[in-house]
């Protein structure tokens, strides 16, 4: 997927600017953010499990190239091919090459975040296979000219029913419905002749099993299972950082997905699918293929920035981010929104490529505290302006006022005469009112707020005075 | 106990009657309230900016001024966070300037949470009157567990009395210089907080920190709200009638 992060304020502008977008945000923060709250709840010791899952996906990344060993041998012994990608290219052309292989016209997909970085259903198209997006939400921004998601586990969460019924009245020819069960039952009218007669089924992987060489996949609509078990080829593509030791290490971070996602105690799918249809089975796919995939992930093991190879996609870290409740995920420009999406964008796509998102934080730390494997977020971010920083590639005019200010901060009478000034010229600015409307040295400020006026004059020179120094 | 106040640039540029009222409850504590005249900024601008050089400069320079110091207390849990839990990270890699780094960090504490854990403040200095509702500022509360401490204290002044805010741990929208770079996106979420804070039915909305008081301050007047007054704790503990 191309980047559009470098427009990051243009994109946040228009955010704020759209009236259905707030309103659609409002509704699915008090959804996902209240639900959460309950549902950790019914875990006793939830800090306990955070650090336990902390531990296992650590563990995995300290020894990524064995733990991935071992999957490939598993998975490769119950009759899977593992393939390995570099990028998004080669992610494409591997699953180019499949249905080329098996002769397949049309792919169903259940939802995958990797055949978003890779702009799969372009390259499907190019190579003459008809993909079909089988996620409710997914099918709804295909069927909107391939919209891109706006949020990893809800990708339509920015748009409004209304707005889904004159779609769904536009593209099916049917009659406008506005109920939500008339909706999904169109959906599925749809739907279900394509899951029947697709070639191959496409899917992502919330967890790669490696003692088991399978894959498990947390779903809430049931597309998964109808695409991971009709077609006679399924293709699962997800990043290396995946994979995890045990089915035992994968329930306790089953215990901590769905309840930090959605909510859910459980979500309505939990399948692990594991090799190809043995002739004893009446179900499954007679083709199994994994595309591991890189794109960026190995250059972030033993980096600085590993911790952020833990996060398991629950999207916790953006439903509780005041700047994501406020814009949105569009906002951010790639295939991540959110805090994740902040740290995930630069390192994959290049820092130069996403200068905004880093700084785009408060750095209030809402993210850290609830992601269920304790990723250090505001940390990340932190560390990420640092490499701006040494990097030049910060603007002059910051990097001048930051050089400056450190300069004078660091020479107490200089700062003293520069503080007495500064008062000074904002209370004169201030004209006699508590607030200056217009603040020329830093306008962003007052671009939707007033800056109250100080005092008048500094704390140092008033204690001086009283002390009689 | 010997205190050594840092009064924070923002409070010694915007509100020097904050540092003042830290120093009168401290005083109202039974402390010895010293204020090194040499200090400046604690470096955290600079540190949440990337320029990890000049947030180094600024740390070593806070930590030779409050050298000798019994405690350190600032009216900010940014502040002294940025004290307590940032400068040994910033100085890591030097062991001497770590270690004085660490022995700095055991001794610095936010004003509320000195107030009552530290120096076990009895009765006020002041007698404010009115209604209240306070917000959490996120690096006070959620790196410094500054949660009951402020709440304890407005519950020793009779005329207080506490409305919570609906998300009061919620974040202003301040962040520092993202209220500057990202001017809009922060006065959507300050207007937010503002919403929040107003619905309480609250006459003051009360904080810890002078830069988020700033701004929910300055959007609830560009919100035409003149009424609400806006305050620091320390300004609330100290006001006489």
């Amino acid at each position: 997927m191309e980047s559009r992060s470098r427009h990051f304020k243009a994109n946040a502008a228009a955010s704020l600017a759209n009236p259905v977008l707030q309103a659609n945000l409002k509704t699915a923060k008090g959804k996902f953010v209240d639900k959460r709250a309950i549902s950790i709840k019914e875990i006793d010791d939830f800090e306990g499990s955070r650090e336990a899952a902390k531990n296992i996906r650590n563990r995995v990344l300290e020894n990524l190239d064995l733990w991935l060993e071992k999957f490939e041998e598993n998975a490769t012994a119950r009759g899977a091919t593992v393939l390995w990608a570099k990028d998004g290219e080669e992610i494409c052309r591997h699953v180019a090459e499949i249905g080329l292989r098996h002769g397949v016209k049309k792919a169903a997909k259940s939802k995958s975040m990797l055949s978003e970085e890779a702009g799969l259903n372009l390259a499907l198209t190019a190579a003459g296979i008809r993909p079909i997006e089988t996620d409710l939400g997914e099918y709804i921004l295909q069927i909107n000219d391939n919209e891109p998601p706006s949020h990893i586990i809800a990708p339509v969460v920015h748009k409004s029913l209304d707005e889904i019924a004159d779609l769904f009245h536009q593209v099916h020819k049917t009659p406008r419905k506005t109920e939500i069960p008339a909706l999904t039952r169109e959906a599925r009218e749809v739907l279900r002749e394509h899951f029947l007669t697709a070639d191959m089924g496409i899917s992502g992987g919330n967890f790669l099993v490696a003692e088991t060489g399978s894959v498990a996949l947390v779903t809430n609509e049931g597309n998964g299972r109808m695409v991971t078990t009709l077609p006679h080829v399924h293709v699962v593509i997800t990043g290396i950082e995946k994979v995890v030791p045990t089915l035992e290490d994968l329930s306790l971070l089953m215990r901590l997905l769905p309840r930090s996602a959605t909510g859910q105690s459980i979500s309505n799918y939990v399948s692990v699918l594991t090799g190809v249809k043995t002739p004893a089975e009446l179900d499954g796919p007679e083709h199994l293929y994994f595309i591991l995939v890189d794109n960026g992930r190995a250059d972030v093991v033993g980096s600085e920035f590993q911790d952020m190879l833990r996060c398991i996609r629950c999207g916790a870290c953006m439903n509780h981010c005041p700047v994501y409740q406020t814009i949105g995920g569009h906002a951010y420009g790639w295939v991540y929104p959110g805090p994740m999406g902040s740290v995930l964008t630069p390192l994959y796509t290049g820092l130069e490529n996403a200068i905004d998102l880093p700084q785009a934080a408060t750095l209030c730390n809402q993210c850290g505290v609830v992601c269920p494997v304790m990723i250090p977020l505001p940390e990340l971010l932190r560390k990420l302006r640092e490499k701006q920083v040494e990097k030049h590639l910060r603007p002059w005019f910051e990097r001048i006022a930051l050089k400056t200010w450190a300069w004078v901060a660091g020479n107490p009478p200089l700062y003293a005469l520069g503080s007495w000034l500064g008062v000074r010229y904002l209370k004169w600015l201030a004209g006699g009112r508590d607030r200056i409307p217009v603040l020329g040295v830093a306008p962003g400020w007052t671009l939707g707020r007033d800056f109250p006026a100080p005092e008048g004059k500094t704390f140092r020179e008033l204690y001086a005075k009283k002390k009689g120094r | 106990m010997r205190v050594a106040l840092f009064v924070t640039c923002l409070v010694d540029l915007m509100r020097p009657r904050i540092g003042f009222a830290a120093i009168e409850l401290l005083e109202a504590a039974g402390c010895d309230v010293t204020v090194p005249a040499s200090q400046t900024c604690c470096g955290q601008p600079a540190w949440n900016s990337g320029d990890r050089a000049a947030a180094a400069a600024l740390a070593k320079k806070v930590i030779t001024e409050f050298d000798g110091s019994e405690y350190v207390v600032a009216p900010s849990g940014s502040c002294a966070d940025q004290i307590r839990n940032e400068y040994p990270a910033i100085l890591a890699a030097d062991p001497e300037w770590h270690a004085r780094a660490l022995e700095l960090s055991s001794r610095v504490y936010e004003l509320t949470d000195f107030l009552v854990n530290v120096a076990h403040l009895e009765s006020l200095p002041g007698n404010f009157t009115g209604s209240v509702t306070y917000h959490d500022s996120c690096t006070g509360l959620r790196s410094m567990g500054i949660k009951e401490q402020p709440r304890a204290l407005l519950a020793k002044a009779p005329g207080v009395e506490l409305k919570e805010m609906v998300a009061a741990d919620e974040c202003c929208g301040f962040g520092g210089t993202f209220s500057v770079k990202f001017g809009e996106v922060s006065a959507a979420i300050a207007a937010k907080k503002c919403g929040n804070a107003c619905a309480s039915g609250a006459d003051a909305i009360v904080g810890g920190d002078l830069g988020c008081l700033l701004n929910i301050e300055g959007k609830l007047r560009r919100m035409g709200n003149e009424e609400t007054q806006v305050m620091h704790i320390a300004e609330v503990l100290t006001a006489k009638k």
